[in-house]
């Protein structure tokens, strides 16, 4: 197994202002020191509560936010040491899919033009060329060929994010950045999207970064799963595994958390209580603690680091 | 039908344009129930009439649509043709609605004890100070931690959790015996959905009220509710007991949906994916609105809508394959090709 990515000590800390009228100013560790690696033609699958920081992952693995500290690989190459046609072609070699359909695509072009538009501002494409690629995305998504000269409103909303996998994939992506891309979709048009994506991972050989607030879409699509809380990952592994036996006492909660999907499944294990902690001023030593049921005097002094536990990785003091 | 605290003999509520020349059926013959204390899950994808349905109980339609058929009979009482102040009443006290975006129903100059005391105030005649009392142990009951402080703060000094908690005390506070819960398709944090969904039980057990929960959510339908129905292009087309209809789809469509979710439990490859798109409400088929997608449809499907077959007590389905003696024989059924994109 080699990877195609890989991140070590990953780091991302935002300014913030502090309290209403913004006199002192506190940081958000978004990203804090985080290290994963993507396999090649496997995905990853970040999960979460809000604002623990897989956007922020994302975009730095995408180039659009430069790190605070550590590193990201490619290929075995660290993005800082790229000269500038390396950087370019690591811009080629990872794209996104975002969640929203409507808000990525630009309403006053048609659909040729905006799958085409990477290709026309990356590559020196010839005209028939160019119309050419974009019939053949067309048809690896399942949009007819019609679709080339029409606008983004005249498509539902399943059919739109067709066409943001479509433009995603016109450089001919290694690695994919997928945020949430059914979140903002209807239940059986998720199912659709969901297809498509593994069928062209196996066809094109592709990697994804999947992130998503539906647990079991995420097992359902990962190979591999990071969870985070609040900037930390705090257990890693093989997917199907960790969705069903989760060790750390947060992703316990969390996948406790999970909507059964037969009324036969469902569980009264009490649910976690109180709710996520602001990032501007984190809980000492293990951030989980003040929701934690096991938390000792430890766990608020000292935080726990990420160690092998049963071919994982897992952060708790439980697991020393 | 006597003991039903909720009927709804088909109801029908269109959208009308303003020239009259669009009508869309956005409700169409539901007929519906549902005893007290239970809950019943709405399901169905956007655009089938899951709102539009709520809104018709609550007699809150908006000037474009109108009733126009069928009976709500609630406690005993017919609501459809209710006078308007009556229906105030009903509103608020006996029949509560809670939208899930507490933002949206939280009035940010006013403090918390206001706004969870006003329906008390209104409906009761509440002196401004024992609907304050009444709030405080209203907090007190949704788990909120000092009652008395909270009580005089303004929504924006609360987190979402808390919010959606005073929402869920509004909804409360003159005990009504239904509450019709709208989820909106925004998705919040795993583990707050999880302590909502548990504190709307709590408060379901203790107060013995009945539940309509209306949702996109399958996997909220299987840890909530007692009954289901699906809609489809403003139909019910199955309804009956949560595990049943899980267990055992009736409708193709209800089949087609269970199958598309992941499930943590099992590994599959595909999913079933639902191809095409619903039927235009102003301009359904003929036939069964879910012909053009159903890849169990035969000749008949095309020309004549099936009825509403009730196939054991309590559980029915708007399909031919649910009618008593099924009047297709195998070689009447046209297959439909199913899109190799997906
Ligand atoms: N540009 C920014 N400036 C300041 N803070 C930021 C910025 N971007 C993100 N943050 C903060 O960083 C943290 C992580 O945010 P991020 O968007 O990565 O979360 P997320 O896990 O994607 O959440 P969600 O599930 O809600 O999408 C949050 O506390 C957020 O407020
Ligand atoms: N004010 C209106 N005027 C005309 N048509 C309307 C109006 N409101 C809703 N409709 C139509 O009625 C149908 C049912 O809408 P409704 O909002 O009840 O669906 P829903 O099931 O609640 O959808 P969602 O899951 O997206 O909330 C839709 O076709 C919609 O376009
Ligand atoms: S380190 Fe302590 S507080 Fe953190 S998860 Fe483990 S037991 Fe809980
Ligand atoms: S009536 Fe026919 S088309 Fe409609 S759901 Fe049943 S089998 Fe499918
Ligand atoms: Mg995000
Ligand atoms: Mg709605």
């Amino acid at each position: 197994m080699t990877a195609v990515m890989e991140a070590k000590g990953l780091s991302k800390h935002f300014q913030a202002r502090r309290g209403l009228f913004g006199g002192s100013r506190g940081v958000v560790r978004a990203v804090d020191e985080i290290s994963f690696a993507i396999e090649t033609g496997h995905t990853l699958g970040v999960v979460g509560e809000s604002g623990c920081g897989k956007t922020t992952t994302a975009k730095l693995v995408l180039g659009l936010e430069t790190p605070s500290g550590g590193s990201i690989q490619f290929e075995g190459r660290d993005l800082e040491t790229l000269d500038t046609p390396g950087r370019r072609r690591y811009r080629k070699s990872v794209q996104a899919v975002f969640q929203d359909p409507y808000a990525s695509l630009n309403p006053r072009m048609r659909i040729s033009a905006i799958i085409a538009e990477p290709l026309v501002t990356n590559e020196k494409t010839v005209a028939p060329e160019v119309r050419h690629r974009v019939l053949e995305l067309l048809d690896l998504v399942g949009l007819p060929e019609r679709s080339a000269d029409l606008f983004p409103h005249e498509f539902s909303g399943g059919q739109r994010q067709r066409i943001a996998i479509a433009r995603a994939l016109v450089l001919s992506p290694q690695v994919i950045v997928l945020d949430e891309p059914v979140s903002a979709l209807d239940v059986s048009i998720r199912a659709q999207i969901l297809n498509l994506l593994r069928s062209l991972q196996t066809r094109l050989g592709l990697s994804y970064l999947f992130i998503a607030h539906d647990l079991a879409a995420v097992a359902h699509m990962s190979h591999e799963i990071v969870v985070m809380y609040l900037g930390k990952i705090v257990e890693s592994g093989e997917a199907r595994a960790l969705a069903l036996s989760p060790k750390h006492p947060y992703t316990k909660a969390l996948f406790a958390a999970a909507l059964p999907s037969h009324p036969d499944e469902r569980s009264d294990e009490p649910v976690l209580q109180g709710e996520v902690p602001s990032p501007l001023s984190p809980p000492s030593g293990c951030h989980f603690h003040p929701r934690c049921p096991h938390a000792t005097a430890r766990c608020a002094q000292e935080a726990p680091r990420l160690r092998p536990v049963e071919g994982r990785q897992v952060a708790c003091h439980l697991f020393e | 039908m006597a003991n039903k605290l909720l009927s709804l003999e088909n109801v029908s509520a269109h959208y009308v344009s303003q020239q009259g020349t669009r009508v869309v059926r956005a409700v169409d013959e539901v007929t519906l129930s549902l005893d007290a204390g239970e809950t019943l899950g709405i399901v169905g994808e956007s655009g089938s009439g899951k709102s539009t349905l709520a809104l018709t109980i609550l007699r809150l339609l908006p000037k474009a649509a109108r009733i126009v058929g069928g009976r709500i009979m609630f406690e005993g009482e017919d609501l459809v043709d209710k006078p308007a102040a009556e229906m105030r009443r009903v509103r608020g006290k006996r029949i509560a609605m809670i939208l899930q975006d507490p933002m949206a129903s939280l009035n940010p100059l006013f403090t918390i004890g206001d706004q969870v005391g006003e329906p008390l105030r209104v409906h009761e005649g509440a002196s401004r100070s024992s609907a304050w009392q009444r709030a405080i142990d209203l907090i007190k009951s949704v788990r909120i931690a000092s009652p008395q402080t909270r009580v005089a703060q303004f929504p924006h000094e609360m987190s979402g959790g808390m919010r959606q908690r005073i929402v869920g005390a509004i909804g409360m506070s003159c005990e009504p015996r239904l509450l019709i819960a709208d989820e909106p398709t925004t998705s919040l944090d795993l583990t707050i959905q999880a302590q909502y969904l548990d504190l709307l039980r709590e408060l379901q057990r203790t107060h013995g009220l009945a539940l309509i929960f209306i949702t996109h959510n399958l996997g909220i339908v299987a840890k909530m509710c007692d009954q289901l129905a699906v809609m489809y292009a403003g139909r019910v087309v199955e309804q009956g007991p949560v595990s049943r209809v899980f267990s055992q789809p009736l409708h193709p469509y209800t089949k087609a949906l269970l199958g598309s979710i992941p499930r943590m439990t099992e590994e599959r490859e595909q999913l079933t994916a639902i191809d095409g798109q619903p039927p235009d409400l102003a301009n359904l088929p003929a036939g069964c609105s879910f012909a053009a997608r159903c890849p169990a449809a035969f000749a008949r499907c095309q020309v004549e809508a099936p009825p509403d077959f009730t196939v054991e007590p309590g559980r029915s389905a708007r399909c031919w394959l649910a009618a008593p003696t099924v009047h297709a024989s195998i070689d009447q059924t046209i297959p439909l090709s199913r899109s190799a994109a997906s």
